[in-house]
């Protein structure tokens, strides 16, 4: 069973973290993906850029495009990246997300498999 | 006996049927079909079967297997039918024939013709912690209880629809994200306990004191709670706040009948005949509370049991340890605070310093408790002892206006009547 994982919290609070403490916890973050990638739980995923290089675009139910700049919704906590996971089911899923080891808050959600 | 007697008959074993092997079916369903709609489907079309079979061939002498029966052949049919279940038919059918029953066991307490750690399983799934509160209450009610939506929803004091919303939004999620049906890990188990402690002693509630019409006590779901909490208990032999549960559900069980006149009228805890508890329960409940508060580690249930403890243990009324009653209140207060228990804690301290003080701390939860009738009918009993009368009617009045459960009302309208 797949599911989406999208990894989200507060960039002012990320930006305030000092530099080492921010590359430890990106050394910590990159060997647990390492380690679940190779298992084959982690199917794919990536860091995003800052929600400050997000465009959106919106279609309204008569065609018209508008293009905006920022995300689609303005919050404190903010998506800053996602993984694809391969698991058994949702209490393996949780299992693993649990291991992400800085502060977040991950969403754990089925992929709609056809 | 005319048609209508023998139906009625019927209707009444069958229901009586269907409450005791409803969820076991449904649990053992659950399992081989992965699909919570269809097994509760299931055990309605049996259910229907049954009424459509009994009155003309009689009631079968194992109605829990004839039931079970059906549900498995109509399941076995449904999957030949259903395309999108056609390939699973070969992996699952088999599983499902398999499903039997063992003969004579229909009672709670054995392991019963199926499964005996299905309704566990489904449980935990119900009570799993990607589901609200509200839909793992609602769930484990409709699913594991039986009960309807509208009693479901009276439980919660929120509309029926808002109740059937959940229930089927918590059944898609189950479905959709896979919520495994499984016990938890021994790593799990603790934290996944306390939701279904909660959910396991709304459901013995629900039982003990039921609130939806001509069954004004049904036994049944108690009995079926407390059998799940003793199930829970043997799973979790360490866990003092699952036996503080079962030591308090089986303290509220063996004084179950003297709580009701042979009529179904309340017997209020002081008119009790102390007599007809069951002292060898009791004396067993204590025991097994002994040993929950010998682990060091207090928690609500365990609170409430001494509470009861204390009453159960009491040669009379008068003689009840009051000072004991109120000081545990004071803990369980500070583990959980609730208005619901403040009004307890008022009436024991009532009784242990006058109705004054009593009727003083009951009125400080006016705004919290005004819509819950028994703030109003403790607020009148207070308020007779010291007696302002005029007072008394008008609060007994608005409890009476709010109650629902039968034997409650016919309460307050002979306090009513008295005087």
């Amino acid at each position: 069973m797949k599911y989406m994982v999208l990894i989200a919290g507060s960039e002012d609070d990320r930006a305030a973290i000092p530099e080492a403490d921010r590359m430890q916890a990106y050394a910590q973050i990159r060997t647990w993906w390492n380690e679940e990638s190779a298992a084959g739980r982690i199917v794919e995923g990536y860091e995003l850029q800052p929600t400050e290089t997000a465009t959106t675009v919106r279609r309204d139910p008569t065609g018209n495009l508008t293009v905006t700049d920022g995300p689609f919704v303005e919050a404190k906590e903010s998506v800053g990246g996602y993984a694809i996971i391969d698991v058994a089911d949702l209490d393996e899923a949780i299992a693993l997300v649990s291991g992400w080891p800085a502060e977040a808050t991950l969403e754990i959600r089925p992929v709609l498999e056809s | 006996m005319t048609v209508e007697q023998r139906s009625a008959a019927v209707d009444e074993r069958l229901a009586t049927t269907v409450r005791e092997e409803r969820s076991r079916l449904v649990a053992a369903l659950v399992r081989v079909l992965r699909d919570w709609d269809i097994a509760e489907e299931l055990v309605q079309e049996a259910t229907v079967a049954a009424l459509e079979t009994w009155p003309r061939d009689g009631i079968p002498e194992n109605p829990g297997a004839w039931l079970l029966t059906t549900a498995r052949r109509r399941g076995i049919d449904r999957l030949r039918r259903d395309t999108r279940y056609r390939e699973r038919l070969a992996l699952i059918g088999a599983e499902l024939r398999n499903l039997t029953t063992s003969g004579s066991d229909t009672g709670p307490g054995t392991s019963g013709p199926l499964d005996a750690d299905d309704r566990l399983r489904l449980i935990f799934t119900c009570c799993h912690p990607a589901l609200s509160r509200e839909a793992q209450v609602a769930l484990t009610l409709r699913t594991i209880a039986g009960l309807e939506t509208p009693a479901v929803a009276r439980a919660f004091l929120v509309p029926e629809a808002t109740v059937a919303q959940r229930i089927v939004r918590a059944k898609r999620k189950i479905r959709d994200a896979r919520i495994p049906y499984r016990v938890p890990e021994p790593a799990e188990l603790p934290a996944r306990l306390a939701q279904v402690l909660t959910v396991l002693y709304l459901v013995f509630n629900e039982g003990y004191l039921a609130s939806d019409g001509e069954l004004t006590e049904r036994r049944e779901l108690s009995r079926d709670a407390e059998w799940l909490g003793s199930l829970l208990v043997r799973l979790m032999p360490d866990e003092p706040e699952a036996l503080g549960l079962l030591a308090l559900m089986r303290l509220h069980l063996a004084r179950a009948d003297a709580r009701f006149t042979s009529d179904g009228a309340i017997v209020l805890l002081q008119d009790q005949d102390r007599g007809r508890w069951d002292r060898v329960a009791i004396e067993d409940a204590t025991q097994l509370l002994e040993g929950a508060l010998r682990m060091q580690r207090p928690g609500p249930y365990q609170l409430q049991a001494a509470i009861i403890a204390c009453h159960a243990g009491a040669p009379s009324y008068a003689a009840t340890d009051w000072e004991e009653v109120v000081a545990l209140y004071d803990q369980l207060l500070s583990l959980q605070p609730s208005p619901v228990i403040a009004l307890n804690r008022a009436l024991a301290l009532a009784e242990l310093r006058g109705p004054e003080e009593g009727l003083a701390a009951v009125i400080g939860l006016e705004e919290r408790l005004d819509s819950y009738h028994l703030f109003h009918a403790a607020r009148g009993v207070l308020l007779r002892r010291v007696g302002r009368v005029g007072e008394a009617r008008r609060a007994e009045e608005r409890a009476l206006a709010l109650a629902t459960n039968p034997a409650e009302r016919r309460l307050l309208e002979e306090r009513l009547a008295a005087n």
